[in-house]
Order: structure tokens, then C-alpha cells, then sequence
């Protein structure tokens, strides 16, 4: 085995993901050998590539990170399919070469960037962020990214752009999920320029330290810890900057139960269920959930003086 | 032996009680192996959820079946297919009051008045109780035609289940929507006209069967 240099892992990093897959594979044996191997079939994650230069940085959590098996193979990504398990068994048809993010609207300089030259716009940290799904699941992921800011800046909005839309890709060749009318595609989701320029927002490339796997949003998604999973749009190949609030995809589907803000808030139900709690996977007992998913430091002051209850 | 013989024998009784118990042993399977996934609650509860609709679909397709093919066998079999349904109602119910909400019984309480799809999952589970006790030879004789009445409730509650399934997905209403439509033709086939259709077709497929 190869010896890795100092900074090719990151210091928060405690588990590899080649123990992982260790583990895993020693499990599918098992599994084999009480002639089940069939149950196994779903959800192999792919042999990722490891990205060199990820820095550490001060986003920590003193909290088990949640195992690269689950947070591959436990995804809600629509495009590949409405069940968990449908992602990390579809998405191999996803094409992450050549990949190219057009970044237009209310902008002094729109550009098509390529994914190669994105990832190499500023420098790639490690972050380990909480992420609650709207459904009543969470987890711990270590993202590796750069902030939303930095293209920001180099985007050079004008004074119109009030709000930041992100465009996922649509290709039902690639994408067996758009093929159904499940939801209107492409899939859209937004933010107010304000919370697309908090430091905690974060273009992720990668996970575990890896190329960002393709059920997970490959090769670049938005990750916002405070919202609610969904509003971190996967597999982005557009970003136009707008002056009135984007009409997202879920809001579309269901209004009443989407909002456009959807942050993480303990106080407002979801109309069909309780936000009160939530089950972080690996888990027995469900915790509470914290207030902005527990960054109310950071990103409170936002949302001073607005009703939370009405802008859900 | 014909097919009305071989459905009444022991053995196919033996079998489907076997059949029946399935589920639940992949359960315990997967348990033992760590094959319930990432979120092994959600997926017991799914799971149970999911055999229990398939019980109740598969009890009220007894009638149906019979009238269509003849075979009077097959009512003896539907006590047992209730049950069934009624015991997967029971793990699902414990699953969601243990596993899931781990006896906090006042926001189990909380649930039941505020969440529609809980209100009538509960109220399913909690209609089936009766049918479950009255299900026995002895309470059906003491009963008389009050046994019938009592238990024409699992119409009923089988639509409540499909509601309860209808309210809880997120944005696929696929899988839903399928339990739904077989229970519509289900309960369709019991309209007296298609009832007596269904019958008049029975001794063409008897014979050929036969």
C-alpha cells in the first residue's frame, strides 16, 4: 500500500473509507454464505478517487460521523429513483467527464466553468457538517468543498441579483428518474443572495476525503447544514443569479409543505409530521432537533425579525 | 386429486401458513446479516406495513376468487390469511410504539390527534382488534349473522390502511396507488352484479381446472 503523504488526509479524518469497504465486503461475505447473496446486490458504492490538497478546516463537529456506506447508499436523489436504496443503484449512468457549471443572470461576468477548473477556484477544505433530511433522518458528512462565495465573487453579481437559482442536470439518458413525472424537472432550488454568501455555505466536491460519489450529487452540489437536505441541489450544472425569489421544485410539488426557506426548525411541523426530532441514522434513540439544525449562531441573525412560522 | 381437493388437504394449509410467516423470517434475516439498510426502523416498519395491506388484499380476495373459480375450499383458508394481516398490523404497530417513538406515549398520543395518516393507521389497527377476537368457530356461532355484519369492517378498514399508505409518502404515490386500485376491484367484485358475473364464469374455469 501506498504511504500517503501528511496532507493527503485530513486530521478529522478517523475511519478510512477503505475500512469501510473492509467491513463491507467482509458483510457481503457473510451474507453469501447463508445464500443470500442476492440481498446484497443494491448499493456498491463506487471505487472512489481520493482528491489530493484537502485542507482541514475549523468546521468540526464533536459528533460520530456517519459511516460512508450509509451516506452512499441512503440517498434521496429523485432523478435515479424515489427509493433510498435507488441512487447508489442507478446513478452509474451519470456522466461526471466533461462537466461544465454555466454561471449567468444578473452577473458582470458570466461564464461556463469547467468542473476541473471549479475545483480548482479556491482551495478544497474538509468540512464536517450535520445534515437533516426534511423526512425525519440526519447525519454527519464530511464535505469537501470550497464556499459558495468564492464563485460568487468572481461571478461579480450586479445590484439586481437578489437570489442565487440552481439548476440540476436533466438528462433522462443519464437519468432513469426524469423519465417519471414524479416531480417537474429539471430540479431547481434556491437562495437569497445573503444566505448564498454565508461562509457556511459550501460547494461540495467531494466526501470522505473522495471524488464526490454519484448518488451523492457527483461531481458538485451545494451543501447548506442549516436547511433541510433537499434545498442543497445535487449534480448542478447551471447558477443564475435573479431578482425575484426563485420558484423551486418542491415548493412547486407541494406549497403547502415546502417552503422556500425550509430551514431546519423544531417549532415548525412539517403538515404531515413533527420536526420536533429526528432519527441521526446509526442511531437507536431519536434526539431532539437543534434550531437551524444547530448553526443558529452563525445564521440566526438572517432571519431577524421575519416569522418563521409563515416563511417556512 | 383435483384443485378443490389438493386446497383443502392439510398440506396446502401447512403451506401457506409457512408462505405466510415469510416475511417476517427475511426480517430476521436481514437483522442478523445487516441487511436493513441504512435506517433499519424505517425499514421494519415499511416492511410490516407492507404485509400487512398484502394480508388484508389477500383476505378479501378469498370471495372474489372462489366465486370466479368454484374452488369453496379456499374459504377455509381466510381466517388464517386475517390473522395474518392482523399479525404484521400488530408488529408494525409495536414498531412505530417501541422502535420508533420508544413508548413516549404522549407524543404517540400527540400523533394519533394531530397527523391524518396516523389518525387512521391507529384506527385500522384498532378496528381489527375485534375481528381478531371474534375470529374463532365458537364466536362465530354465538354471533350468527351478527358475525357477518361485524366483520364486513374490513372493507372498511383495508381502505383506511390504503389512505394511511396515501397520506404518509412524501411525493410518489405510485406504490399507494396500486395497493388502492386492487382493493378497488377487489371491493368492486363484490357488487351484485359483478359478483354474479364472476359466478357465472365459475363452472367453465372448474371444469377446465378440474
Amino acid at each position: 500500500m501506498r504511504l500517503l503523504k501528511p496532507n493527503d488526509i485530513s486530521p478529522s479524518e478517523i475511519t478510512p473509507p477503505e475500512i469501510y469497504r473492509e467491513r463491507r465486503r467482509f458483510m457481503q461475505g457473510s451474507i453469501a454464505l447463508l445464500g443470500g447473496a442476492a440481498l446484497a446486490a443494491a448499493g456498491e458504492p463506487q471505487a472512489a478517487t481520493r482528491i489530493a490538497g484537502v485542507r482541514a478546516s475549523a468546521y468540526k463537529l464533536d459528533e460520530d460521523k456517519t459511516p460512508y456506506k450509509d451516506v452512499t447508499t441512503y440517498n434521496n436523489f429523485y432523478e435515479f429513483g424515489t427509493g433510498k436504496d435507488d441512487p447508489a443503484a442507478n446513478a452509474h449512468t451519470l456522466r461526471t467527464r466533461p462537466w461544465t457549471v454555466r454561471v449567468e443572470g444578473e452577473v458582470k461576468k458570466a461564464r461556463t466553468w469547467d468542473i476541473d477548473a471549479l475545483m480548482k477556484l479556491a482551495p478544497l477544505e474538509e468540512r464536517v457538517y450535520r445534515m437533516r433530511c426534511v423526512e425525519g433522518w440526519s447525519m454527519v458528512i464530511p464535505w469537501v468543498g470550497f464556499p459558495l462565495a468564492e464563485l460568487i465573487r468572481r461571478a461579480e453579481p450586479t445590484g439586481n441579483a437578489k437570489y442565487v437559482e440552481f439548476v440540476t442536470l436533466n438528462d433522462p439518458k443519464q437519468m432513469p428518474g426524469v423519465r417519471s413525472r414524479v416531480l417537474d424537472w429539471p430540479y431547481i432550488e434556491g437562495l437569497r443572495m445573503d444566505e448564498a454568501m454565508h461562509p457556511l455555505t459550501l460547494m461540495a466536491v467531494g466526501l470522505y476525503g473522495e471524488v464526490l460519489p454519484k448518488q451523492n450529487g457527483a461531481p458538485i452540489r451545494l451543501v447548506v447544514p442549516w436547511k433541510y437536505g433537499f434545498k442543497s441541489a445535487k449534480s448542478i450544472v447551471k447558477i443564475r443569479f435573479v431578482e425575484r425569489q426563485p420558484h423551486t421544485t418542491w415548493m412547486a410539488a407541494a406549497p403547502s409543505e415546502y417552503g422556500f426557506y425550509s430551514n431546519v426548525n423544531p417549532q415548525v411541523d412539517h403538515p404531515r409530521w413533527s420536526q420536533a426530532r429526528e432519527r441521526r441514522i446509526g442511531e437507536f434513540l431519536k434526539r431532539d432537533t437543534l434550531m437551524f439544525n444547530g448553526y443558529g449562531a452563525q445564521v440566526a441573525s438572517l432571519y431577524r425579525g421575519m416569522d418563521l412560522q409563515k416563511y417556512f | 386429486m383435483n384443485v378443490q381437493g389438493f386446497v383443502s388437504t392439510r398440506a396446502f394449509k401447512l403451506g401457506l401458513f409457512i408462505l405466510c410467516l415469510f416475511p417476517l423470517a427475511r426480517l430476521v434475516v436481514l437483522a442478523v446479516t445487516g441487511g436493513l439498510g441504512a435506517n433499519p426502523i424505517e425499514f421494519i416498519t415499511r416492511s410490516t406495513g407492507t404485509w400487512t395491506m398484502v394480508g388484508l388484499l389477500l383476505t378479501l380476495s378469498v370471495t372474489p376468487l372462489r366465486r370466479l373459480t368454484g374452488w369453496t375450499a379456499l374459504v377455509r383458508h381466510r381466517r388464517m390469511l386475517g390473522l395474518f394481516a392482523f399479525f404484521y398490523a400488530s408488529l408494525h404497530f409495536v414498531t412505530y410504539i417501541w422502535l420508533d417513538q420508544f413508548f413516549d406515549l404522549a407524543s404517540v398520543a400527540r400523533d394519533i390527534v394531530k397527523r391524518p395518516f396516523i389518525t387512521v393507521g391507529f384506527a385500522a389497527f384498532v378496528l381489527l382488534i375485534p375481528l381478531a377476537l371474534t375470529s374463532t368457530q365458537a364466536m362465530m356461532r354465538r354471533l350468527g349473522r351478527r358475525w357477518q355484519q361485524l366483520h364486513r369492517l374490513v372493507y372498511g378498514i383495508a381502505i383506511l390502511g390504503v389512505l394511511h399508505y396515501l397520506w404518509l409518502v412524501k411525493q410518489d404515490l405510485t406504490q399507494p396507488l396500486i395497493y388502492g386500485g386492487v382493493l378497488a376491484l377487489l371491493l368492486g367484485a363484490r357488487l351484485p352484479r359483478v359478483a354474479g358475473l364472476l359466478q357465472g364464469m365459475a363452472p367453465r374455469v372448474a371444469s377446465r381446472s378440474g
